[in-house]
């Protein structure tokens, strides 16, 4: 038993633990920051920003994930080697598109044909991130958007009267007092981030269900020295422990920064906390 | 001296080109013993591996394995994430009119029905294959239904566990599977399909196609192609 879980192949399903988990590093924070980025451009007075803002989340909003992460990765893949062919292969005159195929040259591929697989993976990983980036980053776009205009007014209108300006208000005043508001959202995209992250093999990522899947199936004797019945139950099972754990952790986690932000906050929560340090 | 730099700078150029050319990376799906499957180390084997090593040393070529899932195979051959489709992929008009393939390196291949009993109804009964396979094309022309997996294992499953009443897949698939599990039987007579399996490459990519077929000619002349068959057990060999 001990050797089985030992082998080659069980390693790449450890390693793939630290797959979803540096995913998820990267991801949140780039999320975070696309989604301050929508907020703000849909807030702005500027009217094609705020087009610009609001258009990126109605429509990554709207679209189906699977679809999303089928199609969109494989078109963003296209237009950066297509910009990198029209740079890098000017003299270049046969069509890109010649079909069904797409066909650049080969200094614009990405990577290059000649580099070692562990730079495609780093290259499917990046897109990953960005993809993910992209679409979580509108759901939380529109739940900062929302927190922005939660924080009371009386607050706004108080700093303008001390004579700050419009944006000493908006990084003092608003962006401070929103996270409150803004937190439930965010956990909910948290908690659904770290579920979503099997569509890594949609990405051509190894990921723990591709894994657990492959390792639980079904072993002949013939190609392998460990044969075993169906095993995929067992297998899942460990991976609903990993994630049920996870979100648990998160919960925790995400209670006590909750705990920290209504400090001194004009809502329902910071008020009961004000009262207990009184009492 | 100025020439001097360009033509220096040209053929540094060419040999990049013919170095980049050289590297292929061999696309599969590891996961359909005994064409493909991912080993107890955690790297693609298989007939098709060994097969396609030899092929890349015949043809001169470095090539470098990687794995896709095979709903998304062909879509990521002609996007050029990879250069060859060599994983147990029947040539069949259809795919052909998406991507171009090689000359067969196994004949056409029987595929067989596996059930639980002698007496599935492989007509009007439940039948499972693997999504986009010719079994499930023709699975859906009979009058069975059809149901899809994503993967060979999941197929399997399926019969195991009564979802369906029998599976249509690769003689050579089923037959370990059979042998290993005494529930299983093969049910009905062979069935016939396809054009015996091949590489697939993109219609562009018309050098490296005639590249393989001389490799392959090569590997049927020398009957190292029919002792590879042979000893992975995949297909009938070639007369």
């Amino acid at each position: 038993m001990a050797c089985y879980l030992t082998t080659g192949k069980h390693s790449n399903f450890y390693v793939a633990f630290g797959t979803v988990l540096l995913l998820l590093a990267i991801t949140a924070p780039a999320a975070l920051l696309f989604g301050f980025g929508g907020a703000i451009a849909a807030r702005s007075r500027f009217f094609p920003l705020a087009w610009f803002g609001k258009i990126y989340i109605a429509i990554v909003r709207g679209v189906p994930d699977i679809a999303f992460f089928l199609f969109f990765v494989i078109a963003l893949d296209q237009a950066f080697e297509y910009l990198r062919h029209r740079w890098k292969c000017p003299d270049w005159l046969e069509p890109v598109r010649q079909g069904n195929d797409f066909v650049v040259c080969q200094a614009a591929k990405l990577p290059l044909s000649t580099s070692p697989q562990w730079m495609h993976e780093v290259y499917g990983f990046s897109l990953a991130v960005l993809t993910f980036a992209i679409v979580y980053g509108a759901f939380a776009a529109n739940v900062l958007y929302g927190a922005m205009q939660a924080v009371p007014r009386a607050q706004l209108e108080t700093a303008e009267a001390y004579g700050m300006s419009q944006r000493q208000t908006f990084w003092r005043i608003l962006v401070p007092q929103m996270w409150v508001y803004a937190l439930p959202g965010l956990t909910n995209l948290w908690m659904i981030l770290i579920k979503a992250t099997p569509l890594l093999f949609l990405l051509g990522v190894e990921d723990i269900v591709y894994w657990a899947r492959e390792l639980g199936g079904t072993a002949t004797p013939r190609f392998t020295d460990y044969p075993h019945g169906d095993w995929r139950m067992w297998y899942f099972l460990a991976l609903l422990v990993f994630y049920l754990g996870f979100t648990k952790l998160s919960e925790a986690v995400f209670a006590r920064i909750t705990e920290r932000l209504s400090h001194g906050q004009a809502t329902a929560a910071g008020e009961a906390q004000r009262k207990a340090a009184h009492a | 001296m100025k020439t001097l730099i360009l033509s220096t700078a040209a053929l540094a150029l060419s040999a990049s080109f013919a170095l980049a050319q050289d590297m292929v990376r061999m696309g599969t799906e590891g996961a359909y013993p005994p064409w493909n499957f991912i080993n107890d180390a955690g790297e693609v084997d298989g007939f098709e591996r060994e097969l396609g090593d030899e092929l890349c040393k015949r043809a001169e070529l470095t090539c470098e394995w990687v794995t896709n899932e095979w709903d998304s195979i062909i879509p990521n051959l002609v996007s050029g994430n990879y250069d060859v489709i060599i994983a147990g992929m029947s040539i069949t008009a259809e795919r052909d009119e998406v991507i171009d393939f090689t000359n067969n390196y196994t004949p056409p291949d029987p595929s067989a029905y596996v059930a639980m009993s002698e007496d599935a109804d492989l007509d009007g009964g439940v039948v499972a294959a693997q999504v986009g396979t010719i079994q499930a094309g023709f699975i859906a022309e009979s009058g069975a239904t059809l149901v899809e997996f994503a993967t060979p294992d999941e197929t399997i499953a399926a019969v195991k566990n009564g979802e369906a009443d029998a599976v249509l897949a690769d003689k050579s698939f089923l037959a370990p599977i059979v042998e290993a599990d005494g529930d299983l039987m093969f049910v009905g007579g062979d069935v016939p399909l396809g054009d015996g399996v091949g590489m697939g490459i993109r219609e562009t990519d018309g050098e490296l196609k005639a590249k393989f077929d001389a490799a392959i000619q090569s590997m049927k002349d020398d009957g190292t192609l029919n002792a590879m068959i042979a000893k992975w057990e995949v297909s009938s060999q070639f007369e």
